[in-house]
């Protein structure tokens, strides 16, 4: 049956409700990139999210609809997903500071204390 | 039911976990239960994946169909302000329905699956969404209650365990607030308007209401199947806890305008705080959401008919070497 719609528009396209058209093929939905946005010059890119493009060109043109429709923006990236060479969760631990690496935290370096006994011995 | 008003309860009480690795599943629940997100490229239960990609697939089929109602006015939305500013949400709908889709994608369905799903009518998405916006005013109560509601639903399940949802849900109720104001406004200027105006209103709330008391799902059955999503923080909050929470919010909103909800047992229990109300059809939610609804057969063959006039674009500029890769997070 043809369908009768309250929107106009609908009505218009004539559609048959038992169509069985539209079923997507693979890769209809093209590459993945991932998205970059950076809000404010002097600021860090940050990853916002992802889309689906034929090309890079239409990456930026979909990632400014889709992320930077709203707010601040003054530059994206869009990066290939398959180009992304990540760590693994798994691997976490690579990251952890180990105790016996405290020589890169500037908090260790306590030289008041040598600085006052030296004064100390000086005055005494 | 958004997202998560349909949990499925098949099988035996640890179904969820069966065959699953007992060290693995420490851990998972550990880290949830201290707070931490899941990652797409973590381990996890199967039933955590499956029951994900069933919630986020449907929230996304949600949001698409959810622009179907509203759009039905865009052609004749009452002046150019309002045009502009319904386009620009439904534009906010089909977005969101971007990014929850790119969430799915990432535990491994792809989004053609996705789409076909819908079509096929193998998933579902939200009920609300197979009834007519008879009026101007059908389509300003949508844009305010029908947001209020997905706005509680989606602030729940922002809190929720998977990282790549969560985030998708961050950006979405920033953008939900416009909405919400949006459609409040309409309904506003309708409701203080002429005496026809104000008819116009009550009378979309009057059709609305089934479908809004409809809209977090029924009761939930409580099982050792619902107690282990919440524990997994993939169901956040029950569906009776968010219908409580929309009525205390929006109730006394739609009395302060002098407008009537269709249900004369509406009211507050002052001792245990909760609302009384009569329990909505469910078997016409059943019915509706089984196919049988006023729109549900246009709301299909629409989306169909997006997909097919759109493929000659799609293969147009589609690359030779084109090949799917799944998003990142
Ligand atoms: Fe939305
Ligand atoms: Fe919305």
């Amino acid at each position: 049956m043809i369908i009768k719609s309250l929107d106009p528009r609908i009505t218009r396209a004539g559609l048959d409700d038992e169509s069985k058209d539209g079923i997507q093929q693979p890769m209809d939905q093209w590459f993945t990139y991932e998205v970059f946005q950076q809000k404010k010059r002097g600021t860090h890119h940050v990853h916002v999210g992802s889309l689906h493009a034929p090309d890079s060109e239409l990456a930026i043109l979909f990632a400014k609809e889709q992320y930077a429709r709203r707010g601040q923006c003054v530059n994206l990236w869009v990066v290939k997903t398959a180009d992304v060479f990540a760590t693994e969760y798994e691997d976490e631990d690579i990251f952890a500071t180990t105790p016996e690496k405290k020589y890169r935290e500037p908090e260790v370096y306590k030289v008041m204390d040598r600085i006052q006994a030296y004064k100390a011995k000086q005055n005494s | 039911m958004y997202g998560n008003a349909y949990v499925e309860n098949t099988g035996n009480q640890n179904s969820l976990t069966a065959g699953e690795d007992p060290v693995k599943l420490a851990e998972f629940e550990a880290r949830i239960a201290a707070g931490e997100k899941i990652e797409p490229q973590d381990w996890m239960p199967k039933e955590y994946r499956r029951q994900l990609i069933r919630m986020i697939e449907q929230h996304a089929h949600s949001e698409i169909i959810g622009a179907l109602p509203e759009g039905t006015w865009i052609t004749r939305a009452p002046g150019f302000r309002r045009k502009l500013a319904l386009m620009a949400k439904v534009q906010d709908e089909v977005g969101h329905a971007q990014l929850l889709y790119s969430a799915c994608e990432t535990l491994g369905k792809s989004r053609e699956d996705m789409i076909n799903d819908l079509i096929n009518g193998k998933s579902k998405y939200s009920n609300i969404f197979n009834y007519p916006a008879e009026t101007w005013a059908d389509s300003a109560v949508i844009a305010w209650l029908v947001d209020a509601g997905a706005i509680i639903n989606q602030l729940t399940n922002s809190k929720g365990s998977y990282g790549p949802y969560c985030r998708a849900l961050d950006r979405i109720c920033a953008e939900e607030s416009f909405h919400l104001k949006y459609g409040h406004d309409n309904v506003v200027f309708l409701a203080t308007g002429t005496p026809k105006q104000r008819q116009m209103v009550q009378e979309a709330m009057n059709r609305w209401w089934t479908p809004l008391m409809h809209f977090f799902g029924p009761s939930d059955k409580i099982s050792q199947h619902t107690e282990t999503l919440m524990k997994w923080k993939v169901k956040m909050a029950s569906n009776d806890d968010m219908r409580q929470q929309f009525l205390d919010m929006y109730v006394p909103k739609i009395w302060d305008l002098g407008l009537t909800v269709p249900d004369a047992n509406l009211k507050k229990n002052e001792e245990t705080g909760k609302w009384e109300y009569t329990e909505p059809d469910w078997e016409e939610f059943k019915r509706v959401i089984n196919g049988d609804g006023p729109c549900n057969k246009e709301r299909l063959a629409v989306r169909r008919m997006a997909e097919e006039k759109g493929r000659w674009v799609r293969n147009t500029i589609l690359k030779k070497d084109a090949h799917y890769v799944a998003p990142l997070a």
